[in-house]
């Protein structure tokens, strides 16, 4: 519709000029301001998309759809309508949230790209229009049937570009994004005379660059929490590896091993012929800081070094100190909480007895025992039997019947009668009775094994 | 006694040879009978030590709570690595080692779970080092024994559910035990007493094979001889030896 039409439609309409760079420098500023809220790592998308990469972001606010709707919330506040979806893939996320027409945040489980990409039309993979015309005209209509299509004829016709979006839509290949920073976040660069490709040279440019960072982060009495370090690789293909560290650390010797860890995740390529360090997450880390950490020194080891290397090799959930927590179940007595958090100091009640090592889940076993009150006198476990020569017990628990998930969906009610015992043999076990004989609401008087004790 | 003078120092001669000069800090068992037949006198840190149990789960349950009745008595935090999640931690501070010194390590398989203790093992400092395997390769427990050596940690290897006749040549460990359950004392009442083990040195670099029957960690981690057994043959023998 030209100008003059609309206007005679509707005299009062204001008319404003397209403004591609002032859209684009507002699409910055959105990204940015994501970047401050959601997720370090955040790019614009030209000409109306933003990405996150919300990987490990998302319990900040208690799951992926809180975010979401948080999201969805703000930005619709100040007045823009915008679609949003999460997925494995940046390629996927893009297509859903733009062909998916429900107005809700939509959010693609782990492992479902696949699923949820082969329902989209072509146009969802992000492909120029005049293939997607072209491919509509051959009879692609859906994503699913250029996947189940064979590929060579189609790579002939439309160029390599076509199948790398497919591909990186379903996560074959990587698609890193390149995010943007506010100009407050530490970050150093440096170019290279000539491409390099060996774990030497990149362990080198790193001690360099963290050299660098350490004393950006010096002036400003900041300390990184994380560091996101982005290769240029001479192909285009930036890659990029990520480390945290357990509390804020400016000490260029410790960053630079952190990250040395990693070397073996890059690809080289044909070389690399720039690097840059980028420090997303600072927190203040003031001389202050600095003395306690080398007065502690002396008393106890410092184990923030030990803690990082480790859990950058393993990840971060897989590093925990385990605390007490009130719970009537004892599968549920113990949290984790981060291995540098405060002492907790209470410990778990020394009269209750507890297992060493738990069955989990617990298994059923086949008992012999006198109702409703005796000891188990044999039981049998694994297709093998023992006899019990001595018994103590019961330890009568409650369910959670305010809980709404875990097994207390199933039977709010129930109660756990524990029994330890010790086989002829002497191992001693630790045999619940579901059910407490009298109301059938509380179980089926079924037995369990659900430990064993020293 | 000239003799025993002779053999002490041909002993402390080998034990130079070897590398395994005592200079780290070493936590007794407190009960003579045991310590003496270890060359240095207890759990010696700085060096690498196998625990077994047996394919019985309450084995196993045994041998980790010796664990961490040893590991209570050491000062410093503790990384315990496994490879998955089944220990219960409750036990461990049942047996005195508290919740707050033991950082766990879940790292899936054996070989991270070697990885991990290493990466642990050159951090001087710590209270110790488990890691929970199923098998582990004579190289590898070289590498762990240097790495404690170097840093004066104890380090514990735990064999998970080790057949009897499974054998781990070739380990540069200093010590190997084998926990298992045994039948505890009758009290004639609806209760149990303090759980008993069969405590099997089963290698010592620098002694003889030991086999002791001791009653299970109190709340400071100390094991304890039961009083019905003190006299009993183990005991004898030494007295004939040393007659």
């Amino acid at each position: 519709m030209t100008v003059t039409r609309a206007r005679s439609l509707a005299p009062e309409l204001i008319l404003i000029d397209a403004d591609p760079e002032d859209d684009l420098e507002g699409l910055r500023r959105l990204t940015l301001w994501a970047g401050t809220r959601y997720s370090p790592l955040v790019a614009p998308d030209p000409p109306n998309g933003i990405w996150l990469d919300i990987t490990g972001c998302a319990h900040r606010f208690d799951g992926e759809g809180p975010l979401l709707k948080d999201i969805l919330r703000r930005v619709s506040a100040s007045g823009l309508s915008c679609q949003v979806a999460v997925a494995d893939t940046a390629g996927c996320a893009h297509a859903v949230a733009r062909h998916v027409p429900s107005g809700r945040p939509t959010i693609v489980e782990p492992g479902k790209a696949r699923a949820a990409l082969s329902i989209l039309p072509i146009a969802a993979l992000r492909i120029e229009p005049g293939v997607a015309d072209e491919l509509r005209r051959m009879g692609f209509d859906r994503v699913e049937q250029l996947i189940a299509a064979p590929r060579a004829p189609l790579v002939k016709r439309f160029g390599k570009q076509l199948y790398k979006r497919l591909d990186q839509a379903l996560g074959q290949i990587p698609e890193p994004i390149e995010p943007i920073f506010p100009p407050s976040v530490p970050r150093v660069r440096r170019a290279l005379l000539e491409p390099i490709s060996t774990a030497d040279a990149f362990a080198q440019v790193i001690t360099d660059l963290a050299a660098d960072i350490a004393h950006r982060l010096s002036v400003e009495g900041k300390g990184a929490r994380r560091l996101d370090l982005f290769f240029e690789r001479v192909d285009g293909q930036p890659q990029a590896i990520r480390i945290g560290t357990a509390s804020p650390s400016r000490d260029a010797k410790h960053l630079a091993k952190l990250l040395c860890q990693r070397i073996e995740m890059i690809d080289p390529g044909m070389g690399v012929e720039a690097m840059s360090l980028v420090a997303p997450l600072i927190e203040p880390l003031g001389a202050g800081d600095l003395g306690q950490l080398i007065t502690r020194r002396g008393k106890e080891p410092d184990l923030t070094a030990l803690i990082d290397a480790l859990a950058n090799r393993f990840g971060q959930r897989r590093l925990y100190r385990l605390a007490p927590r009130a719970s009537t179940m004892p599968e549920r007595e113990l949290g984790s909480v981060p291995p540098l958090s405060p002492a907790v100091s209470a410990g778990w009640d020394e009269d209750a007895p507890r297992p060493s090592r738990m069955i989990i889940p617990p298994e059923a076993v086949e008992v012999t025992a006198m109702l409703p009150d005796h000891p188990p006198a044999m039981f049998i476990w694994r297709g093998r039997r023992h006899r019990v020569a001595q018994a103590d017990g019961p330890e009568r628990l409650h369910g959670e019947w305010w809980r709404e998930h875990g097994h207390e969906a199933d039977a709010p009610y129930a109660v756990r009668d524990y029994f330890q015992v010790e086989t002829t043999t002497g191992g001693r076990y630790w045999l619940f009775r579901l059910g407490d004989g009298e109301r059938p609401v509380t179980g089926p008087m079924k037995w369990f094994i659900h430990g064993a004790f020293a | 006694m000239q003799q025993s003078t002779v053999l002490q120092s041909l002993r402390a001669r080998i034990a130079q040879i070897e590398g395994s000069v005592q200079s780290h800090a070493v936590v007794p068992f407190g009960i003579d009978a045991i310590d003496r037949h270890l060359p240095s006198g207890g759990i010696a840190a700085g060096a690498l030590h196998e625990v077994a149990g047996s394919p019985e789960l309450a084995d196993d349950a045994a041998a980790t709570v010796f664990l961490a009745g040893i590991l209570a008595r050491f000062d410093g935090p503790v990384f315990w690595c496994l490879r998955w999640r089944d220990l219960f931690a409750p036990a461990l501070h049942l047996a005195g080692l508290h919740p707050d010194r033991v950082i766990f390590v879940e790292a899936g398989s054996d070989t991270n779970v070697l990885t991990a203790m290493e990466e642990c093992l050159r951090h001087e400092g710590l209270g110790g080092v488990v890691g929970e395997v199923k098998a582990i390769t004579s190289t590898a427990s070289k590498r762990l024994q240097l790495a404690a050596e170097k840093s004066g940690v104890p380090a514990f290897v735990m064999r998970r559910a080790l057949a009897a006749d499974g054998k781990s040549d070739g380990s540069a460990a200093v010590t190997r035990w084998r926990i298992q359950a045994s039948p505890s004392e009758k009290l004639g009442i609806p209760s149990l007493a303090r759980p008993r083990w069969q405590m099997q040195l089963e290698r010592v670099r620098g002694g003889e094979p030991q086999y002791w029957t001791v009653e299970g960690c109190d709340a400071q981690g100390r094991i304890a001889l039961p009083a019905d057994l003190v006299d009993r043959p183990a005991a004898q023998e030494d007295r004939q030896a040393a007659a």
